[in-house]
């Protein structure tokens, strides 16, 4: 113990993986509060307006939605091979893998810019003339839509972010085989920002 | 004490730090010691405590006449807004956690440090992030918003006022508050130093404990909410226009979800810091120690159910508006918990009345009249005569300003001399104490008398039968003001010219008594003792009367 206390001294590092993945679960809790009041919301609004968040839904595109849906889960499978990769001490294989998570998270935010301009086009965004035009019920629908499509996908861009930072953490060797509580943490937060899209996928899309 | 005297050698922590620059403001600002974090946040909220205290005072000096005295109907608003603003969100929210949380958590643990030091810097960057877009947004066209603190649509999206910047910065502020949460919640599960069991903390710790979960799970409601603020004002979606389908009801939810919970955040740590200022000075345990430490965790959990009693009169339906009322009475129990425990511990105690005991006998009598009309408000038939009226004001400041306000000053008196080493001038600081109840209750009391009298809250203008209510406050606002004058005073001259502090010099037993005044870089010389129970006095009986 006393050995153990002058060396920490020390170096003054203070390791404590337990410790970080524990904050992290925190935040990942905050997180999910942070959503819990946008579907909040969708649930009194859906609850008061049930015919016409249907006529909306009728207008989503759900071979987009299901597109993404597969995209966001093959990163978040990605995402996991890079971890176990790094567990087995292959740092090659576990970049090629944080690689094609990125890519998978571009591919997402590139379809949702297709879906999100052809809403756009059809003059369906918050404040236009043809949305101010429809019954309340719309209007909210569509509001939600643009709002919580919108957080998410900040999340997503936040969590690419984060992941460069882990690319460059791996290639650096910060991030190693024993000491990877790092990569883990990103990956929790990119399984967040998978499973809040695993509820706004059906909401959206598929409860007609 | 043993261990006092081996640690005279080393070095404070104002002489080592964690930066490269040993000295100047770069050691401070990018330091990530909890304790010079601790002082860091100090610094930034005295010093908005004292601007919300001047703009309370223009308040006040605005209501001593009925009609337009010196400020308009629209500055009047603003001023009233800011002053919650600043006075909730940069004062009382973060006060005593951000502070004494920040400084005394890992020491009343035993720990070097907090779980996520870098974190803990960026909390504090976070919150002077936020109070820097709060303050801009007085000088910008437009001004600061004028629709109270609590935001309310469809108003706050309608006016002309710069109400992003207000909301911008409340968000940041509950962002920073979130990270202090975590940090706090990740440190007490795993920092404790070896043989310090839960039911061996402090009750401080525990009381932090509690509030940091709240701050988790309450603070991201409110982010979401003035979020939708915001996305309102600048891209029109209709969640809270009435206009557009949405309701306006449901944000006065939403808002609530956090913003009762907040007023234990506000309310908790103080509970905390009371438990272990009255065990010190009664030299006795607290009596019913696991109770008052379950009492902080049921607090913490059956105030976050409480929330629709700010809006009886709102259109509830009777049903909720009942339930809402039951549990607002049963929250009550918690809090009586604690104070008939604290009185309990005093029973057969030795008690030496020194001046942070002093304002902890004012916090017991204002928090105990704030508690009990809150039950006033809490019951449905008297709520719909006096709500939103003054006994609203007068309520809530017995709670906040009489309650959590007035231990802010009773942990800076008790923790005085262990943060910077000096002692201050213990004969001013108990007529601080003295002015202080006398001040609060000539500048607060008649506000009961007001708003029981049907003078609604946050009107500049008045009738005037009134008015020699009015002026009774406004004189007693001036008495307050030379109150904290003179405290604050006090403080800074004993920072300048105060004798030397001793390493225990109230005779208290948790851990930070066991380091140096003010302790070194990592805390401890050597690892402390960990007492067989949290306030064991028997080995102290040498010391009657602090080791000076």
């Amino acid at each position: 113990m006393e050995a153990n206390n002058i060396s920490e001294h020390v170096t003054h590092r203070h390791r404590d993986d337990v410790g970080a993945k524990l904050g992290m679960w925190l935040f990942l809790f905050t997180e999910l509060l942070l959503f819990g009041g946008m579907f909040l919301a969708y649930a009194v609004y859906r609850m008061k307006y049930p015919q016409q968040f249907h006529i909306s839904a009728m207008e989503m595109n759900t071979t987009m939605g299901t597109l993404n849906t597969i995209i966001l889960l093959t990163s978040s499978l990605t995402m996991v091979l890079s971890i176990a990769a790094m567990q087995k001490r292959n740092k090659f294989l576990s970049i090629i893998f944080l690689l094609s998570t990125l890519f998978l998270g571009t591919l997402f935010l590139i379809n949702k810019y297709f879906e999100w301009s052809h809403e756009i086009s059809k003059g369906i965004y918050p404040g236009s003339e043809v949305l101010l035009s429809k019954q309340n019920g719309e209007i909210l629908y569509f509001g939600l839509y643009y709002a919580m499509t919108g957080l998410h996908g900040l999340h997503v861009i936040i969590g690419m972010i984060v992941l460069v930072f882990m690319l460059v953490f791996v290639i650096n060797d910060n991030i190693k085989w024993d000491d990877y509580v790092k990569l883990e943490n990103a990956g929790l937060y990119w399984h967040l920002v998978d499973i809040i899209w695993i509820f706004l996928f059906p909401l959206f899309y598929l409860i007609q | 004490m043993a261990n006092g005297t081996a640690v005279i050698a080393g070095k404070s922590f104002y002489e080592e730090g964690t930066t490269k620059s040993k000295s100047g403001i770069a050691s401070w600002i990018f330091s990530t010691d909890h304790k010079r974090i601790g002082l860091l946040y100090l610094i930034s909220i005295v010093s908005f405590f004292i601007i919300g205290v001047i703009i309370a005072e223009l308040i006040r000096l605005e209501l001593i006449a009925p009609g337009e005295t010196i400020v308009d109907a629209e500055t009047y608003n603003r001023l009233f807004t800011l002053h919650g603003v600043i006075m909730i969100f940069l004062f009382i929210i973060p006060g005593i956690p951000a502070v004494f949380g920040n400084f005394f958590l890992p020491i009343q643990i035993g720990a070097k440090d907090v779980a996520f030091p870098r974190l803990n810097l960026l909390s504090w960057w976070l919150y002077m992030t936020g109070a820097v877009l709060a303050i801009t947004s007085l000088f910008l066209p437009g001004g600061p918003a004028d629709t109270g603190w609590t935001f309310y649509v469809p108003y706050s999206v309608r006016t002309g006022s710069n109400v992003i910047f207000a909301l911008l910065a409340a968000f940041i502020l509950g962002f920073s508050s979130i990270l202090t949460g975590l940090n706090f919640v990740t440190t007490v599960h795993r920092l404790r130093i070896k043989g310090m069991s839960f039911f061996k903390m402090p009750l401080n710790i525990w009381a932090l404990y509690a509030t940091a979960w709240i701050q988790v799970i309450a603070t991201p409601i409110i982010g979401i909410t003035l979020l939708l603020i915001i996305i309102e004002r600048t891209f029109g979606v209709g969640i809270f226009d009435p206009t557009l389908g949405g309701d306006p009801v449901l944000y006065q939810h939403l808002f609530w979800i956090y913003s009762h919970p907040a007023v234990y955040v506000m309310i908790l740590p103080a509970m905390g810091v009371v438990s272990e200022i009255i065990a010190t000075f009664s030299r006795r345990t607290v009596f019913g120690y696991k109770m008052v430490a379950f009492s902080s965790l049921t607090i913490a959990f059956v105030g976050y159910l409480v929330w629709a009693h700010h809006m009886f009169t709102a259109g509830l339906s009777e049903t909720a508006a009942v339930v809402f009322s039951l549990l607002t009475f049963i929250v009550a129990i918690p809090s009586a918990i604690k104070v008939f425990n604290w009185v309990a511990t005093m029973y057969k105690g030795s008690i030496d009345p020194r001046t942070p005991f002093k304002w902890v006998m004012v916090f017991i009598f204002l928090f105990s009249i704030g508690g009990l009309t809150g039950l006033v408000l809490g019951s449905l038939a008297t709520d719909v005569h006096l709500h939103d009226t003054y006994f609203v004001v007068a309520h809530f400041h017995f709670v906040m300003f009489g309650g959590a306000g007035t231990i802010f000053f009773a942990a800076m008196h008790y923790w005085f001399p262990k943060m910077f080493g000096k002692m201050y001038n213990e004969k001013i600081a108990d007529i601080g104490v003295y002015m202080f109840l006398i001040s609060f209750l000539t500048l607060y009391f008649p506000m009961f008398l007001l708003g029981y009298n049907g003078q609604p809250r946050r009107y500049f203008d008045y009738l005037p039968q009134f008015q020699t209510l009015h002026v009774i406050s406004t004189i007693g606002a001036w008495m307050m003001l030379i109150t904290i004058t003179l405290v604050v005073w006090n403080l800074i001259h004993a920072l300048r010219k105060g004798e030397k502090a001793p390493d225990n010099p109230w005779g208290g037993v948790t851990l930070e008594w066991q380091t140096s005044s003010p302790p070194p870089l990592e805390n401890f010389e050597e690892m402390p003792n960990v007492p067989n129970e949290p306030y064991d006095f028997s080995h102290l009986t040498g010391i009657k009367d602090g080791s000076k």
